[in-house]
């Protein structure tokens, strides 16, 4: 069975050390909550998984597979829901979640499910400009059901949630490991998923924090 | 292809329904280019001969004006995240905003340019020539000015910085697009001018994607 794993990972934000020499394995069908007082690197580390950061050092492997040598194929399989919503503010909830299939191949997917399932179905037509955060965080977790990824990357996902629909999103993570996908997610609140396996920051800050080059 | 013409189609809805931004420009470059009779005074035949170099400063000021945005509104929404992880080259997606930003811009300033030739009386006979010159420079205009609106991205005052930076190369731009006007104009062949900005544009093409795809990921580190 193939595992997403991160190997003795480094990283530096400006010249403060972030975490080093941490390592993580996500197995298919799992989950791995990251946790961890404000400013760990929970989000740093789920850019560093989705690509959109280089580790100062340390990398990510897909199975024996380095995920640097094809960074396209590694982009197909993960879906990555960060702090904002990128709802545009002049189109509707449908042609948003319609554009976000379209940008992953999937021009023709069913928008409507995707709504009804965060119960958005009668917004369907309604501007971005009109939601309220909660109701685009909605949105924006609607986006992991118009096309499949095997890999989810939830950066708070809770944010801005009524327990409805955070029931919705403990379904919808419950159906998408159903499936063999995978999910590594950060929060601060206890999220809807059974047998999590769960990453503390706070133990892989590193030494004190580097001396100015200058 | 279908992401390519999704982002097409997206970025065209996105212009259509917010058209004040597009009128702005054109509204920006008529503004812009009657301001010189002003300053330089009515003397017909003046006018008559900087009619060309008129239009041409007008037409990379009022696109540089509207370049800023290119990729900001997606940087601060999110979507730009979304765009960088799409399977899709970046190269591509970035090709296919430029194409809309050329669609939104380019083609009202080459629109709204007979309009500034005919008010400072520039002879009729080089318009075929000042249009054709047009469309030539206004994509290179949008593609140059692309990268300079990916990597100017995160900064402050990113607008300022931007003409800073883009104006300078903008200027082999304006000397052909002039000089292809002035030459048809004094009954030489504009051809080799023409053939330069053609030239240009087939430069820019495949280079201003892949570097704006660069300093967009550098910008989203």
């Amino acid at each position: 069975m193939t595992l997403f794993e991160g190997r003795d990972l480094t990283c530096h934000r400006g010249l403060r050390q972030v975490f080093t020499g941490l390592d993580f394995a996500l197995p298919a069908g799992g989950v791995l909550l990251l946790t961890g007082p404000n400013g760990s690197g929970k989000s740093t580390l789920l850019r560093i998984m989705a690509g959109l950061l280089t580790p100062v050092a340390g990398a990510l492997f897909w199975g024996d597979e380095k995920v640097t040598e094809d960074p396209e194929a590694h982009r197909g399989r993960v879906h990555y829901l960060g702090h904002l919503d990128a709802v545009k503010p002049v189109l509707s909830a449908a042609e948003n979640l319609a554009f976000w299939g379209g940008l992953r191949g999937r021009p023709n997917a069913d928008v409507a499910q995707a709504l009804e399932h965060f119960g958005l179905g009668h917004l369907a037509k309604v501007p971005g400009r009109m939601l309220s955060a909660g109701q685009k965080r909605r949105l924006a977790l609607a986006r992991l059901l118009v096309s499949p990824a095997e890999l989810w990357l939830l950066d708070e996902p809770s944010v801005g949630l009524d327990d409805a629909s955070l029931d919705n999103l403990g379904a919808a993570i419950a159906r998408h490991r159903s499936d063999g996908g995978r999910v590594a997610a950060a929060t601060h609140v206890p999220l809807p998923v059974e047998d999590s396996e769960e990453l503390t920051l706070d133990d892989f800050i590193g030494g004190p924090e580097m001396e100015l080059a200058w | 292809m279908t992401t390519f013409l999704s982002i097409l189609m997206r970025d065209l809805r996105l212009a259509l329904r917010q058209l004040s931004d597009a009128t702005l420009v054109v509204l920006f470059f008529v503004l812009c280019a009657s301001m010189f009779p002003f300053a330089v005074g009515p003397e017909p035949n003046l006018l008559a001969r900087i009619a060309p170099g008129v239009i041409a400063v007008s037409a990379a000021l009022a696109s540089l004006l509207s370049l800023e945005r290119l990729f900001l509104t997606d940087y601060e929404d999110g979507n730009l995240e979304l765009l960088a992880l799409s399977p899709t080259p970046l190269e591509l997606i970035v090709l296919a905003k430029v194409v809309v930003h050329w669609c939104t811009t380019g083609l009202p300033l080459i629109a709204a340019a007979p309009l500034i030739a005919l008010l400072y009386r520039m002879d009729a006979a080089g318009m075929p020539v000042l249009l054709a010159a047009l469309t030539l420079a206004t994509p290179v205009l949008s593609f140059i000015g692309a990268i300079g609106a990916a990597l100017v991205l995160g900064a402050r005052r990113g607008g300022v910085l931007l003409s800073l930076l883009m104006l300078p190369l903008y200027v082999p731009i304006l000397i052909f697009t002039v000089s292809a006007i002035d030459a048809d104009l004094a009954g030489l062949s504009a051809r080799p001018h023409l053939l330069l900005l053609g030239a240009l544009l087939l430069g820019v093409l495949p280079l201003a994607p892949w570097a704006c795809s660069w300093a967009l990921r550098q910008a989203l580190e």
